[in-house]
């Protein structure tokens, strides 16, 4: 298939699944808020102007609901934007944004922070730049290995790092105390957004939209990109730049994301076969598409992971019993969507 | 005006293929590479279009050294025809031969109006239009390999560039595409195939060289290469020749 709907029905359908999650979402919780409240919030706001409601309401908006949403949202469709990225880039429907070792450099870094006792904002800064550190080492070994196809090597040089890394999370993860450090480090391990506040935000927004941005405006190289190699430079693309540049972008976008969240597996591997599966593989069209279908999926899982149970689930836990029946059923059914 | 390789060793980084191989591709005229499986056809090609380093020689294109000219201005002069593969992704036949634009544009720039009317035009010249909204995953070998040379034409280029053009393809669809490629030289186009049927060669090309263990052992118009001696040194077996209606045609023995 090359996909059932154009641009705008892509995002149509996108929008039509976001916009009630977010309704739902704000209606769903201790502290329920109907969509018209929610409605009169945003309006005075935008004007200015007070909104008469109590301000229990007013801050369950803005300082406690209102940033946990944005950042689901936000964080669903960076692993989708950048999930798209990386499948299309390894030419292969099967990896993740993190193939090439941003979540096991995250990790290590947030693991590290959390051993050392350091404060939240200084575990998200180090699961941030390990996220980066990790991956640009990887593209460092990866490239200079001269044999072979780039993309594979690049995908194999991932893998071993990224074990690599996971045995320093092992080790800290043995030697941290286990009353207070382990459970801390288990649950970033298996994501989860409850500890988000309003500045959270800008942190998670700005690597994402910046990201995002330069996926978005090389979006026709992408899909030349897709091509096997020496086609691609037949076609007049400069491959090593432009692999270059995709693979920052793409991981800028997943290292902010995993740093808010922690590790959320199964969104970034799951959401682009949906978004291909409904405008087809054109890049252009994929990513606006993956990033709102992404934005409303994680949002749905992230309300579901803190109403469902009397204790919060962590997000990785559902994405994965979810994501695992999705991704056979693609497998049997929908396999003519990617092949 | 030529594409030319001139003394040419080329290979793999740290693995030689070929020596001393001079060979030149002439708008309006097409050159078949013919030779063994192994022999350094498809390593030849790629040297020529610039995707492999020259381990010696030169490969120029319109008189220019190759090895110093951008990867877009190389791809607005040679378009090329790779085998036709599956493709890990299923767009839609009218944008894998936009891809062919892609040279033609800035970095962040999309297809505009004028090259999706370049595009339909490639389409209905190779007369597969019908099939511009298909998944390129889901039609024949004999129409993906049109899809890419109506890709490689989009390019616009004065070279066409194809490696083993018929290879995957049954023996209808062989005609077929043979066909479009020698109406390309028609078009004033330079043609550069690679082949290990020697009459495809004597059919299809206006000179053939013959390529094995990379070396070039002949280089002329067909009638005066090919012939039941130099094949059968090439090939390294006995190959027959029969001749009817001054046709020649080759049979392995």
């Amino acid at each position: 298939m090359t996909g059932r709907f154009g641009a705008i029905g892509g995002i149509t359908i996108g929008l039509g699944l976001l916009l009630p999650g977010v309704a739902v979402a704000f209606s769903v919780g201790r502290f329920p808020i109907s969509v018209s409240e929610l409605g009169l919030a945003l309006w005075s706001t935008l004007i200015g102007q007070p909104s008469g409601l109590p301000p229990a309401v007013d801050a369950v908006i803005f300082n406690i609901r209102g940033p946990r949403v944005l950042a689901a949202i936000l964080c669903g469709a960076a692993l989708a934007v950048a999930g798209a990225a990386f499948q299309g880039l390894f030419r292969n429907p099967l990896v993740s944004p993190d193939i090439l070792g941003a979540s096991s450099g995250a990790a290590l870094g947030a693991m590290t922070g959390i051993f050392f006792s350091l404060g939240v904002l200084a575990i998200q800064a180090l699961a941030f730049g390990g996220g980066l550190v990790a991956v640009a080492l990887v593209y460092l070994i990866g490239s200079s290995i001269r044999s072979g196809d780039i993309a594979l090597v690049l995908v194999l040089t991932g893998v071993v790092i990224g074990s690599l890394l996971g045995a320093g999370v092992g080790l800290l993860k043995y030697l941290a105390d286990p009353y207070n450090q382990l459970p801390a480090m288990t649950f970033w391990l298996l994501g989860s957004l409850a500890g988000t506040d309003r500045n959270d935000l800008l942190p998670l927004f700005g690597p994402i939209a910046v990201g995002t941005v330069v996926l978005l405006a090389l979006r026709w190289r992408m899909n030349v990109m897709s091509l096997p190699e020496e086609e691609a430079r037949a076609l007049g693309v400069a491959t090593g730049p432009l692999r270059l540049a995709i693979v920052a972008a793409a991981t800028l976008v997943t290292s902010a994301s995993v740093a808010a969240a922690g590790i959320i597996g199964w969104v970034g591997l799951i959401v682009p076969h949906m978004a291909r599966f409904l405008v087809g593989p054109e890049f252009g069209r994929l990513v606006p598409t993956a990033a709102l279908l992404g934005g409303g999926y994680l949002l749905l899982i992230d309300t579901l992971a803190r109403s469902a149970a009397q204790v919060e689930i962590p997000l990785g836990i559902l994405t994965a019993v979810i994501g695992t029946p999705v991704f056979i059923w693609l497998l049997v059914s929908a396999r003519k969507s990617w092949s | 005006m030529t594409l030319a390789a001139q003394d040419l060793g080329f290979g793999y980084p740290g693995h030689s293929v070929g020596t001393n191989v001079s060979v030149t591709v002439v708008p309006g005229q097409a050159l078949a590479l013919l030779g063994p499986n192994g022999g350094g056809k498809t390593t030849l090609l790629k040297t020529m279009l610039g995707l492999l380093r020259p381990h010696a020689g030169v490969v120029s294109l319109d008189g220019q050294p190759m090895a110093n000219m951008p990867v877009g201005e190389r791809a607005r002069r040679i378009g090329y025809v790779p085998q036709a593969h599956a493709g890990a992704f299923a767009f839609a036949v009218r944008d894998v031969v936009l891809m062919g634009r892609t040279a033609h544009q800035g970095l962040f720039a999309s297809p505009t109006p004028a090259d999706r009317t370049i595009v339909e035009a490639r389409l209905a010249e190779l007369g597969i239009a019908h099939l511009a909204g298909k998944p390129y995953t889901m039609i024949s070998g004999g129409e993906r390999q049109l899809v890419l040379i109506a890709r490689a034409l989009a390019q616009e280029p004065r070279y066409v560039v194809l490696d083993e053009p018929t290879a995957s393809l049954d023996f209808g669809n062989q005609g077929k595409v043979m066909r479009q490629i020698r109406s390309l030289t028609a078009k004033g186009l330079g043609v550069l195939f690679t082949t290990h049927d020697p009459n495809q060669a004597m059919g299809y090309a206006d000179r053939v060289a013959l390529l094995g263990g990379g070396r070039l052992l002949a280089n002329g118009v067909p009638a005066d290469v090919l012939n039941v001696a130099a094949l059968s040194a090439l090939y390294g077996s006995t190959v027959r020749a029969v001749c009817q209606h001054e046709l020649t045609v080759f049979l392995p023995d």
